[in-house]
């Protein structure tokens, strides 16, 4: 038998193997427990004990996708047949389809803002983190601290001023305000995490290009945004992470037009409040394309940071 | 093809003073070598040539025109850096092309082709086109930056130690190759470097830096046989010049402190006594290393010479050269 300096031993690996299954059961959880939820019946979702085996139904889905209104049972059986599956499944209910409900339109306000946020926090952080990593800045020490310091607070301690000034400015539930506020509050991370990323990549390759016969933005757009890659990929999933899930900005500045999922997706529950399946049933949704976005850009984050062709 | 002028330039970083006030006419078509010490200004001199950096004081003339102030892509220079800067998210193809691309050349993908198969043949690195930029050894990494400066048809080529981390054989290939790219294409090269065989061979004008300062310039042979300083005498030579106090084999002019000789001013066979401490063979030389007077010193003697150590000779100075206490020459 061999042992090696560098490869763990077999019983090493085991333990590591075995943290990280008990680490992944353990954060996992709560996370099958919502996706569950969403196929129960209202019944099977809130009895005791939890059920683990169930009967799964598409109920919570049919719910969360409709607005409904109650009819008796006579009213019911004088409708003509249910065209679809889901009428069907409504008129089980007691009840019958009186429009689609708003969680379509509230899912697309978060994805307007959410991206659009992270976009634009991903052009102005690249733009102000190459400038203060390359260029001689007056003061750069007091700003970037000053551009830190915005984070020291909890945001929702500005609530009010913000709440006052975007009435004034017209900002109140429109796409354009969240878009901007979810962007101040990530522009202080992305600046200091897109600068980190960006002092890793030696200057000798802008240098290069630039002898090379082009411009200093045409260096930055060819050479150093390649290499950046893996730091803008990596920050961009911090702030659409943070701008899909606030809550607390966006209960008090929206609650119509721009209002996006996470304070909709309580008022689902309904007037009896016991229709946690659509409850479940929008969370899980509401999961997947900020999971999608971390898988997609997942190669980008392993590779971790690109070792360069210059010797030092 | 260019001709190059520095006049009182003078650059800083911070407290440091790179380039102290030196003033340098580089010929159109002329191989200049920089000779002296890391620190003393040469890489400095190809930035302001460059364009990279900007001349606290003087001008950088091309031509006979102003340079100060413009870009590098403006000037038309190529450079090879001491780091090879290769873009590791290209491949060795593309990097060659890089250049032919930018918005200064614009040059037709066909004509690229060719030019980066033709660079590629002449450093032998054509099997390793299509290879990553990062998946080289450090010798192709070094080659693959030269091709990028070849690929180009520039006023001044500008090479920051381009040979240093090759094998011996490629390294005297390339000496070869680059001398003759050079005087085929009559392009203006200045060229850095710590190997003396590279100044010797290559240049047409060497420049020696001190500290900022540049204290001799002319043809590599004037450099040798007639140095203004120990200082300038200490940059060419293999082995170095032999510094020694100036009365130690009798009369010196007046306010002589060092005698300096070089293995040939070193005549064998007469004189006066010396003890050999030790023989180096190095097959086309051998060299003695001599204990004269408690002062030690090197020479070179005959390849097959049956000298050992222990053994005794006489040597003599030979025409030397006499530097005052301040290390300048006196004639």
């Amino acid at each position: 038998m061999s042992f090696s300096v560098t490869e763990p031993s077999n019983r090493t690996k085991w333990f590591a193997g075995t943290a990280v299954v008990l680490y992944a059961i353990i954060t996992l959880l709560p996370l099958m427990w919502i996706i569950a939820t969403g196929f129960k019946s209202p019944a099977d979702s809130i009895s005791y004990p939890p059920k683990v085996v169930f009967e799964p139904t598409l109920e919570g889905y049919v719910n969360l996708f409709t607005q409904r209104t109650r009819m008796s049972e006579d009213d019911l059986a004088a409708l003509p047949p249910a065209q679809t599956w889901y009428e069907e499944m409504v008129r089980e209910q007691g009840q019958v389809i009186s429009g689609p409900s708003r969680y379509g339109e509230r899912f697309l306000n978060s994805v307007i803002i959410g991206f659009g946020s992270t976009i634009l926090c991903m052009v102005l952080g690249t733009a102000a983190a190459y400038a203060f990593s390359r260029f001689r800045v007056p003061l750069k020490d007091d700003l970037l601290f000053f551009i830190l310091s915005t984070r020291m607070m909890p945001p929702i301690a500005v609530a009010i001023p913000i709440f006052l000034m975007f009435r004034q400015l017209g900002l109140n539930d429109t796409h354009l305000g969240m878009i901007l506020l979810y962007t101040a509050v990530n522009l202080s991370l992305s600046v200091w995490l897109l600068k980190g990323f960006i002092d890793e990549i030696p200057i000798e390759y802008e240098e290069a290009a630039l002898i090379d016969g082009y411009t200093r933005f045409q260096a930055f757009y060819k050479v150093v945004l390649p290499q950046a890659a893996t730091g803008i990929a990596s920050t961009a999933i911090f702030c659409l992470i943070f701008a899909w899930n606030e809550y607390a900005f966006a209960v008090l500045l929206t609650s119509g037009t721009a209002q996006t999922a996470p304070p909709f997706i309580p008022t689902i529950i309904g007037v009896g409040g016991k229709d946690w399946p659509a409850v479940a049933a929008g969370a899980t949704i509401f999961l997947v394309p900020v999971m999608v976005f971390t898988i997609l850009l997942r190669k980008h984050l392993l590779r971790g940071i690109t070792f360069g062709a210059v010797r030092k | 093809m260019a001709e190059v002028e520095l006049r009182n330039v003078t650059k800083r970083y911070g407290d440091t003073v790179a380039l102290d006030n030196v003033s340098m006419t580089v010929p159109d078509g002329a191989f200049v070598v920089l000779l002296g010490p890391t620190g003393a200004g040469k890489t400095t001199t190809l930035r302001m040539v460059s364009g990279l950096d900007q001349p606290d004081d003087g001008e950088v003339l091309m031509n006979g025109q102003l340079l100060n102030g413009l870009t590098p892509a403006q000037r038309n220079v190529t450079m090879v850096f001491q780091q090879y800067s290769l873009y590791p998210h290209l491949t060795v193809y593309e990097n060659l092309a890089f250049p032919l691309r930018s918005p200064l050349l614009k040059t037709h993908e066909d004509q690229i082709k060719q030019t980066v198969h033709r660079v590629a043949e002449t450093l032998q690195i054509s099997h390793k086109l299509e290879n990553k930029a990062t998946a080289l050894s450090g010798g192709e990494m070094q080659r693959v930056s030269i091709g990028r400066a070849l690929v180009r048809n520039p006023e001044v080529y500008l090479m920051d130690e381009p040979l240093s981390s090759l094998d011996a054989k490629l390294r005297a290939d390339l000496r070869v190759e680059l001398k003759s790219i050079q005087a085929d294409s009559g392009a203006t090269l200045l060229y850095v470097t710590h190997d003396q065989i590279e100044a010797m061979t290559m240049a047409t004008h060497v420049g020696v830096l001190d500290q900022g300062k540049l204290v001799q310039f002319g043809a590599p042979r004037e450099i040798y046989e007639d140095p203004v300083s120990i200082y300038a005498a200490s940059r060419l030579g293999q082995p170095r010049i032999n510094i020694l106090p100036a009365d130690l084999f009798g009369h010196a002019p007046s306010g002589a402190k060092s005698i300096g000789l070089r293995p040939e001013q070193i005549g064998q066979g007469d004189g006066q006594d010396s003890l050999v401490t030790r023989v180096e063979h190095l097959g086309d030389q051998t060299r003695l290393h001599l204990s004269f007077r408690d002062h030690d010193l090197i020479t070179v003697t005959d390849a097959h010479t049956p000298l050992k150590s222990g053994d005794i000779v006489k040597i003599a100075p030979n025409n030397p050269f006499f530097f005052d206490a301040a290390g300048a020459r006196i004639q």
